[in-house]
């Protein structure tokens, strides 16, 4: 399961990325393996999405949600 | 002023770093440019209780030493660069209570260069809020730095943080966060030991860094270079287990420290305004209701104050007309210099309304909204969800608006909204359009509804704006992205706006308008006034003599006799010339050499045209004797074919061209202020002539 997959209001646990290079900026903004991601809103026009992560919200494009997985 | 020790300020956006730098500094700031970067350099000064002064540095607000865009890199080269002039003597890193961890990661890595250093523990009240309780006394045992709880939108814990900076020490006494070593233990002893480096995470950063940070020779760059293909360092895998190891470290941290009951309030209010604000309809209604509001306060609450500055400078003028003694020099000062400078102050209002908008957008959390919202929609076009506010901010004025890009991360995106801004209808295209319009649109009613000269203006605005985005469409295929394009961005929690913040951002982009593009703005001001003013030989005596005769004086009173010269010697003047020698250029789109004479003046504003006009066809030039100048426009005739000049494909050809030529100066300035590379202005004069020739000559043939 991708977190681009997930609906609004649905909370996943964060496994692993696809992409090494966004893994990296992805997990200095608190999206680290382990850490538990809610789907909070997402845009009027279908992306990106706003996602609630280690206490707070971070916004990000379909396509860059696409390269987390989820357990 | 010498400060006796200098202090700067580092932490992540939206921790209220910049709130902090205006109380310690309050007016005492200077704003200037890094080198090469164009981010604003804000340095001030600030008393310490021992009476001593530290020189505070604002560092661009980051998420970590690694920077996702060219701006940021700023941040590790001034803290990390032993030759960097703003190398601080301590750093003060600012973290949000609310939101430890996240901010947390930041403060390791600078607690690691071992700098001496700092914690501000800001938003305290919001923590408080937030029912999270922090253990101060035993998060600064741990981390072995002096931690100094503030709230800086109450100004409250100031002067203990004035304490702490005083009475900081000399040596970085911190402990060590992570084991910096492990991560690749072979490469950064070997570099360590070649360029005797005694911070093994300073090694570590060079390895990173090396090819994008300035301070290291070719030769240096080149050695880690192949220091890292010898130990097989991969940077990415290398950044991805340091970031971990971080956060492990943090997350013990805070454990032991950090008590949180769950549901913070603050997020579940931000939540319910999140719902309407950005909602499938009100959502963009709001936004459209917003963007109106701004552009008709641009619009209208400027002008009072801009006539007043303008008015301000006429009196001026005309006071040292007849203070001074005539002569040469005094025309240079008054009409050229002091011209200038009036052109520069009339844009004040405008950069002052449209950035104290800007920075409540910013401010309140709302911008990140908008670029959420906007983002699909526009990252279609090139642009950014961000480019939005400037794009419609061009409908008044390109020149603040193109200032305000600078809240646009991403260099491409930035770059593109800059070189489509001007060609969005400013408000100094109006009064071309109005006096062209009214020359050779009916003044008649269509379907009973439509003023057919209203369709005309609202069809160029509409034009405008269809062209700017097709512009940008296309530059999103020229244009070489220099980072890669990602969209992770913080959707900050609502807040009221701090008015302090509003105004010294008002205040400063004024002023850095003022400093920086004015110069520009000036000379090219005085260039054109001797160009209009001036001619080769003696061409102005002989018409001043030519009126001198008897018979001029006789049939014409002295208001006509004084146009009658002043139409005459703009014909001679330089500017005269040229329009003459760029005749055959421009005859192919319709205008014969007094059009010209008007483009090359009204190069310094394109409301000149007007002005100019009046002068050639020799009436008074006010505004309200705009019908005057439009009954002289009507009835000019071609002297070879008698027929009238300004047919409708002429006037349309004109607005073609006044709708796509870059015809401002300021414009011109400023965008070299903002990309500080003269290429960038030169190459948008460039592609919006060609474009604007190429508009007018297919609109000249189409109509005639």
């Amino acid at each position: 399961m991708r977190l681009s997959q997930l609906l609004v209001g649905e909370t996943g646990i964060v496994k692993e990325f696809t992409d090494l290079e966004m893994s990296v900026k992805l997990m200095e903004m608190g999206c680290l393996p382990g850490e538990s991601i809610t789907v909070s809103r997402i845009a009027p026009l279908g992306d990106p999405i706003a996602i609630h992560v280690s206490g707070y919200q971070l916004s990000l494009r379909k396509r860059e949600a696409s390269t987390i997985i989820l357990k | 002023m010498k400060a006796d020790i200098k202090v700067a300020l580092v932490g992540n956006p939206n921790t209220g770093k910049s709130t902090l730098f205006n109380i310690l500094t309050g007016l005492n700031q200077k704003i200037g440019n890094f080198p090469g970067v164009t981010v604003d350099k804000k340095t001030g000064f600030c008393e310490l209780p021992d009476g001593r002064y530290a020189q505070i540095i604002d560092l661009p607000g980051t998420y970590s030493l690694y920077p996702k865009s060219r701006d940021e890199s700023i941040v590790f080269s001034v803290l990390a660069d032993q030759a960097n002039p703003l190398r601080p003597d301590l750093v003060v890193v600012i973290l949000d209570a609310s939101n430890l961890k996240r901010n947390l990661l930041l403060y390791t890595q600078v607690a690691d260069l071992k700098i001496p250093v700092i914690i501000a523990l800001n938003m305290m009240d919001l923590a408080k809020k937030a029912d999270i309780t922090i253990d101060v006394n035993a998060f600064a045992e741990k981390l072995g730095v002096p931690v100094v709880p503030i709230s800086a939108r109450r100004i409250e814990g100031i002067n203990k943080l004035k304490e702490a900076i005083t009475y900081a020490n000399k040596v970085a006494l911190q402990e060590d966060t992570i084991d910096v070593e492990a991560i690749a233990p072979q490469l950064i002893g070997q570099i360590s030991k070649e360029m005797q480096l005694v911070n093994p995470y300073y090694a570590l950063q060079l390895a990173h860094q090396h090819e994008t940070i300035n301070f290291l020779t070719p030769s240096e760059s080149d050695r880690i270079e192949e220091l890292e293909l010898e130990f097989d360092f991969h940077s990415q895998k290398a950044q991805a287990s340091e970031t971990i190891a971080r956060y492990n470290f943090i997350n013990e941290l805070l454990y032991d420290t950090v008590k949180k009951l769950e549901t913070a309030q603050d997020e579940t209010m931000s939540n319910k305004i999140d719902k309407v604000l950005t909602h499938k309809t009100f959502g963009f209604i709001i936004f459209f209701g917003i963007l109106i509001f701004i552009f008709q306060s641009i619009f209208a609450w400027s002008a009072y104050p801009m006539k007043l500055i303008a008015d301000l400078f006429v009196w001026v003028q005309s006071s040292l007309h007849t203070l001074l003694p005539a002569g040469p020099l005094t025309n240079l000062v008054v009409d050229g210099v002091i011209a200038g400078l009036s052109g520069v102050m009339v844009f004040i209002p405008q950069i002052a309304i449209l950035f104290g908008f800007i920075s409540i957008l910013e401010d309140t959390g709302y911008m990140s909204r908008v670029t959420f919202m906007m983002d699909r929609i526009m990252r279609k076009v090139g642009l950014n969800g961000k480019s939005v506010v400037p794009l419609i901010g061009g409908f008044a004025c390109a020149v603040p608006s193109i200032m305000s890009t600078r809240n646009i991360e991403n260099w491409k995106d930035r770059m593109i909204t800059i070189m489509v801004t001007p060609l969005v209808t400013c408000s100094a295209r109006l009064p071309v359009y109005t006096l062209l319009i009214a020359l050779v649109v009916p003044n008649r009613n269509v379907w009973w509804l439509f003023n057919m000269q209203g369709l005309a203006l609202t069809g160029m605005y509409l034009f405008s704006l269809i062209s700017a985005v097709t512009v940008a469409f296309v530059m999103k295929y020229i244009l070489k992205a220099r980072e890669r394009g990602y969209f992770i961005m913080e959707l900050p929690v609502y807040r009221m706006p701090r008015w302090k913040n509003v105004g010294y951002s008002m205040y400063d982009r004024a002023k850095a308008f003022v400093l920086q593009a004015g110069k520009v703005i000036i000379a090219v001001s005085v260039i054109l006034w001797v160009l209009a003013s001036y001619g080769p030989g003696d061409r102005f005596e002989k018409i001043e003599q030519k009126y001198h005769q008897p018979q001029y004086p006789q049939h014409l009173n002295t208001d006509e006799l004084h146009r009658a010269i002043a139409s005459e010697k703009l014909e001679n003047s330089y500017a005269g010339v040229l329009g003459h020698v760029i005749e055959p250029i421009i005859k192919p789109i319709g205008f014969d050499w007094k059009i010209g004479i008007a483009l090359i003046t009204s190069f310094a504003a394109r409301e000149v045209f007007v002005g100019t006009m009046a002068t050639i066809y020799s009436v008074n030039g006010d505004a309200e004797k705009m019908e005057s100048v439009q009954q002289k426009m009507h009835d000019a005739k071609n002297p070879q074919t008698s027929e009238p000049v300004f047919t409708v494909a002429v006037a349309f050809s004109l607005m073609m061209f006044y709708a796509f030529a870059m015809q401002c100066a300021s414009t011109v300035a400023v965008v070299y202020r903002e990309t500080k590379d003269w290429r960038w202005p030169a190459s948008q004069f460039a592609y919006m002539t060609v474009l604007a020739y190429l508009a007018s000559f297919i609109t000249y043939h189409l109509l005639r």
